[in-house]
């Protein structure tokens, strides 16, 4: 496939792994499963923050990692926009600079327009001033989705991104990223542990346990006719999470 | 009171402040992030002169300063002038015996900063250098401060290292550390009481500008 994201990965030592899926433009997939399953070592070498031992990630005809071909892209060089678990937001800068340093390439005299208008995209305009520590968890996850998007990014990552959020809040970000996500033409990539996560926001779900891919397809498909009796369970624990 | 020894000691903390602290940056900030087995031998090898004796630093020095060891020598070859009893010389001693009260709070202060904001950093697209210019060292600012004020705290009052390297040379290498001992010596109390009052205002106001810098930035970052 050349436009879209492909992943491979397969390794036996450190952290076991073995997955291999596609996600097309436009489609947002989903990796569930237990906690150390392996879906934010996944995730995290989409993004070039892990190197894998063996395999192949190519987004839109790129080819990111390549272990035959001794092909390993760093982060920086990967335009995978990433919202980190805990936002990673740089705390000594404002919503606006930490959204104006990814548009470092970027024309200089247009960047703080652009920050502007994608603050006002995720709904924070008039906070553009604010440091992470003057903002609400919910404004702060806001400001590093806006971040991730400034790289106009072949892929979105989100790793588990309402988890730091109250129920409340999580149900109302949960809606806007579901609203964005409908403009968003790249691929996109989330780790939840949470099924309505899954259920509002992915076409597709990748149940993973103990770095495999236990069973893959679309949401419905995957919710209501698991493969076996161990997805069932791992789609109820997923379920009590929530 | 010996104004001569102060302002020698003023010239010799600023100028160790101005060619460690930049060292001690980049070392500090390799040592945060690197996962290198030598790791600790490494920086063992930093911490020493904070445990040995001075005299022990300071003999080890002059030794190795010295015309009969090789860096003396080379020294010597390379520059036309010895090492010992020099400016230079008490310079070169000061950025070693220094290096661990420069080093170690830089290198926790970049420890503090985290490997997610530099994952973020290269999320974002930044380049090292920009990482390090935009997001580590404005992060690690009170680290540094805080090295820079040890560092020059540390050379206004270093006795033992000065007095094996540089003797007491009016001009050359007489701090004002040593121009207090020499008083005593001579038993004029009051001179040597003056100086003491100087090193222990300047000491004190040094640290105290330090405080106030960090609180500041503290409560802009709160």
């Amino acid at each position: 496939m050349d436009k879209g994201l492909t992943v491979r990965l397969h390794q036996q030592a450190e952290i076991p792994l073995d997955v291999a899926f596609s996600v097309a433009p436009g489609e947002a997939m989903a990796l569930v499963g237990p906690s150390g399953s392996g879906k934010t070592t996944t995730l995290r070498a989409i993004a070039g923050l892990y190197h894998a031992a063996e395999g192949r990630i190519a987004c839109n005809g790129a080819t990111w990692f390549d272990s035959a071909a001794g092909i390993h892209l760093p982060a920086r060089q990967r335009r995978a926009g990433l919202v980190f678990q805990s936002y990673a937001l740089f705390p000594h800068l404002t919503a606006l600079a930490n959204v104006m340093e990814a548009l470092n390439d970027t024309p200089r005299e247009t960047r703080r327009e652009a920050a502007t208008a994608l603050l006002a995209r995720v709904h924070l305009d008039g906070l553009e001033d604010r440091r992470p520590a003057q903002l609400s968890g919910g404004e702060q996850q806001r400001v590093a989705v806006a971040r991730a998007l400034a790289r106009r990014p072949d892929v979105l990552l989100l790793d588990e991104p309402f988890s730091a959020v109250d129920r409340v809040t999580r149900r109302k970000l949960r809606r806007e990223l579901a609203e964005l996500r409908r403009d968003l033409p790249m691929p996109m990539v989330l780790v939840t542990h949470d099924l309505d996560d899954v259920t509002r926001l992915a076409d597709r779900l990748c149940v993973m346990h103990k770095g495999r891919i236990l069973q893959s397809g679309s949401v419905s498909d995957v919710m209501t006719r698991p493969a076996s009796a161990e997805i069932a369970e791992l789609l109820d624990l997923a379920a009590d999470d929530a | 009171m010996d104004w001569e020894a102060f302002w020698l000691t003023i010239r010799l903390g600023g100028l160790t402040v101005l060619l460690l602290i930049p060292a001690a940056i980049l070392t500090g900030r390799w040592l945060a992030a690197t996962r290198m087995r030598g790791r600790a031998i490494v920086e063992a090898g930093l911490a020493l002169p904070l445990v040995l004796p001075p005299t022990v630093v300071g003999f080890y020095l002059m030794i190795a300063f010295g015309s009969g060891a090789w860096f003396g020598q080379m020294f010597e070859r390379l520059f036309g002038q010895t090492l010992v009893f020099t400016f230079e010389g008490l310079l070169l001693a000061s950025l070693i015996v220094n290096i661990p009260f420069a080093v170690q709070p830089i290198q926790r202060a970049f420890e503090a900063v985290g490997p997610e904001l530099r994952e973020a950093a290269a999320s974002c697209g930044l380049s090292r250098w920009r990482t390090l210019w935009r997001i580590e060292l404005p992060l690690a600012w009170p680290g540094i401060l805080t090295g820079t004020v040890l560092t020059f705290a540390h050379t206004l009052g270093e006795f033992g290292v000065v007095l094996m390297v540089g003797g007491s040379i009016p001009g050359e290498t007489r701090t004002i550390a040593i121009a207090i001992y020499d008083r005593v010596q001579a038993f004029d109390e009051a001179a040597a009481g003056q100086m003491a009052a100087v090193l222990l205002l300047v000491s004190l106001a040094t640290i105290a500008a330090s405080y106030m810098l960090t609180q500041r930035i503290g409560r802009r970052y709160g």
